[in-house]
């Protein structure tokens, strides 16, 4: 209730400065039409770090090598290295360190292993643009199984782990603990 | 009559086209003597007829200022700009999975998710909201070259920053259009290229200032800045104002996409990983004189830009003698919000070797850092994102003005 009212204020004061006079803001325009079932399961791919929006299907790492293989290796290199091209995928430092801010070198060294905050986004980054030079065009079978294959490569799952809807956002990343909210805008000394 | 005048026209634009090729051999490098081909003009252009009108009015062959190219970016010249608004053909690139393609006949844009009626919206739908006109700068978060040695030109130093005068609906109407749900919180926006560039936004600042840019300096958006409708967040940085933006989607969570957790982080000496840092700190920098230029003793005017994601540009000091002694800039007027300002400072330089920085303070009273500052506040690798030191020029006693350079770390 209390946060109802904090949105009409702030609806009421943004009307006050966008180019609706304050006696259309309480009114609707009418413009737009309602957007089908159809038409949002078509375009809505995003995925959540909780598992909404995943699809049925699951596979392993084993699954994923050949697709890998097949789709991902020539820019990615044989086991996740990256090439000048394209990012390093696989890799953990040991115990986990996380020594990115001693150096703008070790930029290229964040992997899915020791940076990557969820699982999840794994899914929701291959199959929105992977492969780069046909993208959109794996299947959901395929994405898992490369997803599967990912997390394997960097020690973060067993090789016959089944990945699907259920157990990806279950999967604990390492570096899941280091990510913080901004904080620069409380104050205005230098962070 | 209609034909003729059509061959006139033709005639001409052949003409141009000529001479501008001409131009860009002779332009083509700063590093490359400006001698040579120029274009052909009258001894006297008050005794030959001048040329015919045209249905695009081109840049003078004299002037070619150009984008500099990157795999996935191109930089803004902007030590060869006035003012503060940058051309749309010149304002800075980077995409994700190159530029599409859309017919804005069949662009749409989805809302959905924590909302009252899941809406469709066409094109000409957007259009007929109320609009609003805004003038803010755009800049990459990744926008600085650490370690730049001293022949590095603004452009390539930081040219990831433009400013547009934008034109599009609120996000805020389009929101009590479709009924916002008041809890949800975040939203994601989407966009229509082969990336399918996806970030999540808080829908606070949907009720304070984003919009829904359709319009560019008076024009359409230019497809590589998002042709037919984007994403625009004042002050923020650059991958949130998603281009092409064909879905948004109401939620109580952020997504977590691939764009706000591996990339465009920070990871900090205290080994935290800063996540969703919008704003684009203050910054400014002296734009002219810059390398490769060459200065005579005498009055010069350094002339730069300062911005700030947090409000308007409170002040900016400029020193002479690397940092020294500071004296306050002039700000050009109006100081817009969110928005490149343009400064000058009058200084009659004696010839003798001399540092000159410039400094920027936004209206919240936060002031441009220096690297030491940045890095002692982040540690040396925290980057490459929001990094906005102060840098400076220096004046040789034989004129040329070269990049001050100061080791990152």
């Amino acid at each position: 209730m209390r946060r109802a009212g904090l949105v009409l204020a702030a609806m009421m004061m943004c009307a006050g400065c966008d180019a609706a006079p304050p006696h259309v803001a309480a009114q609707r325009f009418g413009f737009g039409r309602p957007a089908t079932a159809a038409e949002i399961r078509a375009l809505d791919i995003g995925i959540m770090p909780d598992g909404t929006g995943l699809p049925a299907g699951s596979a392993t790492a084993a699954d994923g090598a050949p697709v890998y293989a097949a789709k991902c290796v020539a820019c990615h290199g044989a086991s996740g290295e990256g090439t000048p091209v394209a990012p390093r995928l696989v890799g953990r430092i040991p115990r986990d360190a996380f020594p990115f801010a001693q150096s703008l070198a070790l930029q290229d060294t964040k992997t899915i292993g020791n940076y990557w905050p969820y699982a999840t986004t794994i899914f929701d980054y291959v199959r929105r643009a992977m492969p780069q030079n046909h993208p959109g065009s794996l299947t959901d079978h395929e994405v898992y199984a490369l997803t599967a294959w990912l997390l394997w490569k960097n020690d973060i799952v067993k090789a016959d782990a089944v990945i699907d809807a259920r157990t990806l956002p279950a999967v604990q990343m390492p570096a899941r603990h280091r990510f913080v909210r901004d904080d620069r805008e409380a104050s205005t000394r230098v962070r | 009559m209609t034909t003729s005048l059509s061959r006139r026209s033709l005639l001409g634009r052949l003409l141009a086209g000529a001479t501008g090729a001409l131009a860009t051999m002779a332009f083509g490098r700063h590093d490359m003597p400006l001698q040579g081909a120029m274009p052909a003009v009258p001894p006297d252009p008050t005794k030959v007829p001048g040329g015919p009108t045209s249905v695009l009015g081109a840049r003078s062959a004299f002037e070619s200022p150009e984008r500099i190219l990157f795999a996935t970016a191109s930089k803004t010249p902007l030590q060869d700009l006035h003012g503060t608004v940058t051309p749309s053909d010149l304002h800075y690139e980077r995409h994700h999975g190159g530029v599409p393609g859309i017919d804005p006949e069949r662009y749409t844009l989805l809302v959905h998710g924590m909302v009252e009626r899941p809406t469709v919206f066409t094109l000409a739908d957007l259009k007929r909201f109320p609009a609003v006109t805004r003038t803010h700068f755009l800049e990459c978060s990744g926008n600085f070259t650490p370690n730049a040695p001293e022949n590095i030109t603004p452009q390539e130093l930081c040219g990831m920053t433009s400013q547009t005068e934008w034109t599009g609906v609120p996000l805020a109407t389009l929101f009590r259009e479709i009924g916002a749900d008041p809890a949800a919180t975040w939203f994601l926006a989407e966009g229509e290229d082969a990336a399918v560039l996806a970030r999540s936004i808080p829908v606070s600042k949907a009720w304070d200032d984003a919009m829904i840019a359709y319009a560019q300096n008076g024009e359409a958006l230019r497809p590589c800045n998002g042709y037919p409708a984007r994403l625009l967040l004042p002050g923020w940085e650059g991958n949130t104002n998603v281009k092409w933006l064909r879905r948004i989607e109401l939620a109580s969570e952020p997504f977590m996409t691939r764009e706000e957790t591996s990339k465009y982080t920070e990871a900090l000496k205290n080994g935290t990983a800063r996540q969703f840092s919008f704003v684009i700190d203050a910054r400014s920098i002296i734009t002219n004189p810059c390398y490769p230029e060459r200065v005579q003793p005498g009055w010069i005017e350094f002339r730069g830009l300062a911005w700030s994601g947090r409000g308007r540009i409170a002040t900016v000091d400029v020193s002479v003698d690397e940092g020294a002694t500071w004296q306050r800039a002039t700000l050009e007027t109006p100081v817009q919000t969110k928005a490149h300002t343009r400064f000058r400072y009058l200084w009659r330089w004696d010839g003798r070797e001399a540092t000159v920085l410039s400094r920027a303070t936004d209206e919240t009273g936060y002031v441009q850092p220096t690297v030491r500052e940045l890095v002692e506040a982040r540690g040396p690798g925290a980057g490459p994102y929001h990094l906005n030191p102060i840098t400076g020029w220096r004046l040789k006693p034989d004129g040329r003005v070269l990049f001050r350079t100061e080791p990152w770390a």
